[in-house]
């Protein structure tokens, strides 16, 4: 990293970044269909968001201030990587905080705190095409968009019913975008599909490895697949966050000690530092009656 | 040999203005109806204005066959386009990545450009189009993706085909053009996903 001085702003050239934005204003007008991208190397291994990097790159500007979350939180090593990069390559403002934030750049999250009309939500993606673990062939799937033909998606989500007794799928679960592409949301919890839907910030996608790029429009349809009667249905936790007695979002399990003890945590850990500066108290802060709201 | 001297500049930061310009044009696909502005100042070559310039040394290199109107192919543009961002021009529509048009010029039917393919409906053109204003003409009603329900615009000076036009384009989804519509330095961007409905009164 040491030479990256001498890079431009942002690191990309301003080729590379004409071929993105191009790509990124396709993305947006067929909403959910992946825009193939001749994806550039970039100074960190594939499998740390080198897609969602390159669409943060070539959207960012000096008036920016980004946000960078891995599953839910600001201070993992791979947020933590992505959001001084940027700040080495653009001298770019970062915040932790969602509401101070332009673009988010997320890997497995979409923050608690319902995002505006200003604000740019970029998804780091592994794998984009929904189909693939159907079928391994990109012609084949590439056909099966094109002709708008999803009943094998429908036939594994009717398997899970018959082997489990419900879709047992709850990563990664498929939507359907204004009505036409079948998606893949990333690796996000399918806790987190409700909030794509009508979501008043732009949402882009980027798969470095797979070369692709796709866009959610603001305010448009993001159905989950399901069945008349298996309808979807999010994850719900028993307990209210043990920290600031959030009900109704994500939870991650936190082992405490070597005995079994464990508590359940936000994974949106600004959401969560929040409703504690704001007074809400949790079961493991002493408070216990916050959590009944 | 171009007489380079009598060229006019093109972005004084060529970094950070293009970067601001795609953020309209994004913002203006995204969010279809809204009126987004070009920030930074620019001096277009004679027949465009600022908006369409902007988003022609923001957008087109040498990766993107672009076609201009007729007039536009006659004058100091191609020369311009040719020196500052390296675009080739052609005359084949059905091929242009993108189309510029100037105020009150002969628009051919969106069915003339490159539409995608039912496998690759991003290997389409984008036409980029003056009109002598964005606002004060017959209203339109806007839905779709990028909308919030409904919004309205009222540009003057678009082809007197034009909502036929766009139903067809429409229909072809997920194939069809999109549309910038552009005056002074402000533009209005029309994705192929748009409903495009005329107003009473
Ligand atoms: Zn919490």
């Amino acid at each position: 990293m040491t030479a990256l001085a001498d890079y431009n702003f942002a690191y990309l050239d301003e080729q590379t970044k004409r071929m993105i934005r191009r790509a990124i204003l396709k993305a947006i007008a067929i909403p959910g269909y992946q825009v193939p991208f001749a994806s550039r190397e970039m100074p960190m291994p594939y499998g740390w968001g080198t897609g969602g990097v390159q669409v943060t790159a070539s959207i960012l500007g000096p008036h920016d201030v980004l946000k960078v979350i891995d599953q839910g939180a600001d201070d993992t090593t791979n947020a933590v990587s992505i959001r001084a990069f940027f700040q080495k390559v653009a001298n770019v403002a970062v915040t932790t905080k969602t509401s101070e934030a332009t673009i988010i750049q997320t890997r497995h999250r979409i923050p608690e705190e319902t995002l505006g009309v200003n604000q740019v939500l970029v998804y780091q993606v592994p794998i984009p095409e929904p189909l693939r673990f159907l079928e391994p062939r990109e012609t084949e799937t590439r056909q099966m968009h094109a002709l708008e033909e999803y009943g094998l998606m429908h036939v594994k989500l009717y398997e899970d019913i018959a082997r489990h007794g419900r879709i047992a799928t709850t990563y990664a679960y498929p939507v359907k975008v204004a009505g036409r592409y079948v998606m893949d949301p990333s690796p996000t919890p399918k806790f987190d599909n409700p909030k794509m839907n009508q979501s008043a910030a732009l949402q882009l996608f980027g798969a470095g490895r797979e070369k692709r790029i796709y866009a959610v429009p603001p305010y448009t349809d993001v159905v989950s697949l399901d069945f008349e009667d298996h309808p979807f249905e999010v994850q719900t936790f028993e307990k209210p966050c043990a920290l600031c007695g959030a009900r109704h979002v994500y939870l991650d399990e936190v082992v405490l000690d070597d005995k079994g003890g464990r508590m359940f945590v936000c994974s949106d850990t600004d959401f969560c530092e929040t409703r504690r500066e704001e007074g809400h108290r949790g079961e493991m802060l002493g408070d216990i009656k916050e959590a009944a709201e | 040999m171009v007489a380079t001297a009598t060229l006019l500049p093109g972005f004084a930061d060529p970094v950070f203005d293009a970067q601001a310009v795609f953020r309209a044009a994004m913002d203006a696909l995204a969010r279809p109806g809204t009126i987004q502005q070009i920030g930074c100042p620019l001096t277009p070559p004679k027949g465009l204005c600022a908006a369409s310039a902007a988003l022609m040394l923001t957008l087109c290199d040498y990766d993107t066959p672009v076609y201009l109107s007729a007039a536009l192919a006659q004058g100091v543009v191609p020369g311009w386009l040719g020196f500052h961002a390296g675009a080739k021009i052609t005359s084949d529509k059905s091929t242009c990545a993108f189309a510029f048009f100037e105020k009150g010029s002969t628009l051919p039917a969106f069915g003339h450009f490159s539409q995608g393919t039912q496998d690759y409906p991003d290997r389409s053109t984008t036409i980029i189009l003056e009109v002598a204003s964005l606002e004060g003409g017959a209203r339109l009603s806007l839905s779709g993706p990028g909308i919030n329900g409904a919004t309205e615009i009222a540009p003057l000076g678009l082809p007197a085909t034009f909502l036929d036009q766009w139903r067809v384009n429409r229909a072809l989804f997920p194939r069809g053009i999109d549309l910038i519509l552009t005056c002074s330095n402000r533009l209005i961007g029309l994705p192929r996903t748009v409903n495009i409905k005329a107003l009473e009164g």
